[in-house]
């Protein structure tokens, strides 16, 4: 039997799934492209036989890993099938209460997902005093009224001190049995945002059973004997057993994954990332090889969240986005561009058919207009010009004017961008960007992450050294190898108007998965 | 009239906008809100002339840092405590609760509060803007004596101090706010119909919902915005450069916006303090507090804060007058441009505009 020495990775996006394989040596050796199916199983089983058959009879044996990036969840909460019933329990009680649980959410989905919602005693100050007892007795009788297939305990500072998060998961879980969300774990500092994604994750239980039984189940189909991993929104990985536990974190894993792929692909650590598609383009930045997070909240479904996600600029800028006049998009063909563009003989005048009169095409291509009026063409032209405005001025809000670093053009539509952008120092056009999103989830890391409140002064080194460690540990939980791990992001905001001088630390560790 | 829940979000629209780019996220604000008019039902608004003078008028405000705020959210009892503290003290119930400052969070979230009270707000509040500190409120500058706060915070606890003077008054509503965990709910100078007279903003709930309704579904949200304003467009561009520190508690540094369009060329710059304070081109000051300036997104008009500006924002810069009170020299000296540290001669933005 062969060494496992190959890996594939998969990405479902919302009009193809992409699947790679890559070799020891980082190589791409096959890669595919496939529809993504209404159930998006169906898609992702299309796309990994596609590369199993290109690879031979004879490699099955050599696949070690198979890394996935998906977008069972976001499609979960955005057409609200598949929720889970949520008991959601917040911890903080005589604070908090002029603001209940679930306030913001759209009235749908609080309907499909909410079994009931309760604040009672508990949760902390940000001195680390109590605000309540926790009173097991509230609880219980919460949860005897409520039917719910999971709970979601929130409670108010626990990402500094999470103790009576700990407490009330420990007893939900030996007296209910129910799976519990614990918010420590999953957001950071804003106790609205941060109980908002805890309930999301609660309610996406049943459909990371889903993923993760229809990967394993895909992979057993096939005789692969494969660890499987999924990918997540920062564009590190995750073992099944965590991802398991927190599903809201593979939401947004897809443009994390084509920035990722996009550095590795260009060799370029620092750079911008357009990925451009039949609809529109993904600007992202990479520093040091990561996507540079966004600092705005982010919503999913109509639900605002404090999730880390890439900082994403989305522009109407796609191959199949609409040409009227000198005037392009906002609209778009979309997936039948294929029959409606000018150049596949149909009646709708697209960015590709103004990038092929402006003699942009992708490479070994052969598009042609054939015979348009002079006038025509001239309108084609500055459609793109007008375009090629638009990306330049998203590519300055994106690199915050610092011109200077390259441009990497990633994605089906990447021949769209000009060969020069005021702005960035020169467009590189990787082998394989068109699959750069699988290749992302094929050679992610696995991380960690911290987010609290500590004390300045005197004791600020000891307590820094924790988070690091702390980070790092949960990196290892997550599948990192424990020798390789390195701590990638910190990040200390001093805070004001309190007693004792304290500091907001946020910490980010990473490392290659074990061998 | 009387304010619904299909009002709050033009309300907290506005009252951003009067925020001059500090005050607090309106967000939470107009949660709580929403849910007590749900909850309790439509808040009555009322103008100080509808009063009799011997009402008692509750100027409330929430107090703390802005971190725990955002993660340790009121309780729903505050506000009972202190009106029920206020009858305890005067003998008679609140008639009415009033905003300290209508620019900000601040400014929405006393509907909750008096829908919670089951009293009207009061059609005015102690700036017609924000301000970043206890004293500088219009109360202290018709010369209202600071000599009773009350506060009530998540636990329950409810403190009354009477200070013998403003700066006192600062000194412990800041002790008792951090030992109650930094957030607490405020109310100082309780006051009387009477005594309100001269010595509150009025019209500014009003005027913040005015505001709020003059971008929504307006074709040309900034020139609608401008003109309900009565407001100079300093300039209008592209954020360059944002720099912030954080010192003493307040979050202070400069916003730089080149021009764009008819603009281009200019360059303006913003100075910040919480709020935005002083507005400078080519070394001559264009607006400075107390008069109001406020970025806002040229293409939504939505007010930006002061945390939110980011690099590359094609943002307009809006000023216009502050109430007549500020423009007094009582007013001058408690919140002119030289209280905040700057070496300016205050000149009324609508002269600086002509000049």
């Amino acid at each position: 039997m062969a060494e496992p020495d190959l890996r594939i990775g998969i990405d479902v996006g919302g009009t193809n799934t992409d699947a790679v394989v890559l070799d020891s040596g980082d190589r791409v050796i096959a890669k595919a492209k496939r529809p993504t199916s209404r159930d998006v199983t169906e898609g992702l089983r299309a796309a990994l036989d596609a590369v199993l058959d290109e690879l031979g009879p004879h490699a099955h044996g050599r696949v070690g890993r198979v890394m996935l990036g998906t977008t069972h969840a976001t499609n979960a909460i955005l057409e609200r099938r598949n929720l889970g019933r949520v008991a959601v329990l917040r911890l903080g009680a005589p604070a908090t209460t002029a603001v209940p649980p679930l306030s913001d959410w759209p009235d749908g989905l609080r309907e499909v997902v909410s079994a009931g919602e309760a604040v009672v005693p508990g949760g902390h100050y940000v001195d680390g005093r109590e605000i309540g007892r926790l009173d097991p007795g509230s609880i219980r009788r919460f949860l005897d009224g409520v039917e719910a297939d999971a709970v979601a305990v929130t409670a108010v500072f626990s990402p500094a001190t999470a103790d009576h998060e700990r407490a009330a998961e420990e007893l939900i879980r030996s007296e209910y049995g129910l799976p519990v969300s614990v918010s420590h774990e999953i957001g950071s500092l804003g106790l609205l945002e941060r109980e908002n994604a805890t309930v999301l994750n609660a309610a996406l239980y049943e459909v990371a059973g889903h993923v993760t039984s229809a990967l394993t189940a895909a992979l057993a189909e096939r005789g692969l004997a494969a660890t499987p991993y999924l990918a997540q929104n920062d564009g590190t990985l995750m073992t099944l057993e965590h991802a398991a536990r927190l599903p809201v974190s593979t939401i947004g894993s897809g443009p994390a994954n084509s920035l990722r792929g996009a550095a590795f692909l260009s060799g370029v650590p620092d750079a911008v990332v357009a990925d451009v598609g039949g609809t529109s383009t993904d600007l992202g930045v990479l520093t040091g090889g990561f996507p540079r997070e966004s600092a705005a909240a982010v919503e999913i479904g109509g639900v605002l969240t404090n999730f880390r996600m890439p900082d994403i600029l989305a522009i109407a800028l796609g191959g199949g986005t609409v040409v009227r006049g000198a005037k392009a998009g906002p609209d778009s063909v979309g997936y039948r561009i294929a029959e409606e563009a000018l150049v596949f003989g149909g009646g709708t005048a697209t960015l590709t058919d103004a990038a092929v009169a402006a003699g942009r095409r992708p490479p070994g291509v052969t598009w042609d207009l054939g015979d348009i009026s002079e006038d025509f063409r001239d309108t084609l032209q500055r459609a793109i010009a007008a375009t090629d405005a638009l990306a330049a001025d998203a590519v300055d809000r994106m690199t915050l004017g610092r011109a200077g670093r390259p441009l990497v053009a990633v994605g089906g539509g990447a021949f769209l961008l000009p060969e020069r952008i005021p702005g960035v120092s020169r467009v590189i056009r990787p082998e394989h960007a068109e699959v750069a999103n699988a290749v992302g989830a094929a050679i992610a890391l696995a991380s960690g992450r911290v987010d609290t409140i500590m004390p300045a002064g005197e004791s600020r080194t000891k307590a820094i050294e924790r988070v690091r460690r702390e980070a790092a540990a949960r990196a290892v939980a997550a599948g990192a190898d424990p020798d390789r791990v390195q701590i990638v992001d910190l990040l200390e905001v001093p805070l004001s108007y309190l007693a004792e001088p304290a500091v907001r630390i946020h910490a980010k560790a990473a490392g290659p998965l074990t061998r | 009239m009387s304010i619904r829940e299909t009002d709050i979000p033009a309300l907290a629209r506005g009252c951003a906008v009067l925020g001059t780019g500090g005050g607090g996220d309106v967000r939470a604000g107009s949660l709580a809100a929403v849910r007590a008019i749900r909850a309790y039902g439509p808040v009555p608004l009322v103008r100080l002339a509808e009063l009799p003078p011997d009402a008692l008028v509750v100027p409330l405000s929430g107090i703390g840092a802005p971190t725990v705020s955002h993660e340790m959210i009121h309780g729903e009892d505050e506000p009972k405590r202190i009106a029920e503290e206020v009858e305890r003290l005067f003998g008679r119930p609140p008639a009415a609760v009033m905003s300290s400052e209508i620019g900000g969070s601040n400014g929405v979230a006393p509907v909750a509060w008096a829908a919670q009270l089951g009293l009207p707000l009061l059609d005015a509040d102690g700036m017609g803007r924000a301000f970043p500190e206890v004293q500088m409120v219009s109360m202290y500058v018709a010369g209202l004596p600071a000599d009773l706060v009350i506060m009530s915070d998540v636990a329950g606890n409810v403190v009354t101090i009477r200070p013998v003077d403003g700066l006192w008054s600062e000194r412990l509503a800041r002790a008792v706010c951090v030992a109650a965990g930094s957030s607490a709910l405020m109310a100082d100078y309780v006051l009387t119909a009477g005594r309100a007279r001269g010595a509150v903003v009025e019209g500014t709930v009003t005027r913040a919902l005015e505001i709020g309704r003059a971008t929504e579904d307006a074709t040309d949200p900034l020139t609608s915005l401008a003109a309900e304003l009565g407001a100079v467009r300093l300039i209008t561009g592209k954020l360059t450069d944002v720099e912030r520190r954080t010192t003493g508690g307040f979050v202070r540094g400069t916003a730089t916006i080149e021009g764009t369009g008819d603009d281009r060329g200019r360059t303006l710059v913003l100075e910040l303090q919480n709020e935005n304070l002083v507005a400078v081109e080519d070394n001559q000051v264009r607006a400075m507090v107390p008069d109001l300036i406020t970025v806002v997104d040229t293409e939504t008009a939505a007010a930006i804060q002061t945390e939110g500006l980011r690099y590359g924002q094609r943002v307009t810069v809006l000023a216009w007058p502050c109430d007549p009170l500020w423009r007094t020299r009582k007013g001058l000296d408690t919140a002119g441009p030289r209280a905040f540290g700057y070496d300016l001669d205050y000149v009324p933005v609508e002269e600086l505009a002509h000049g």
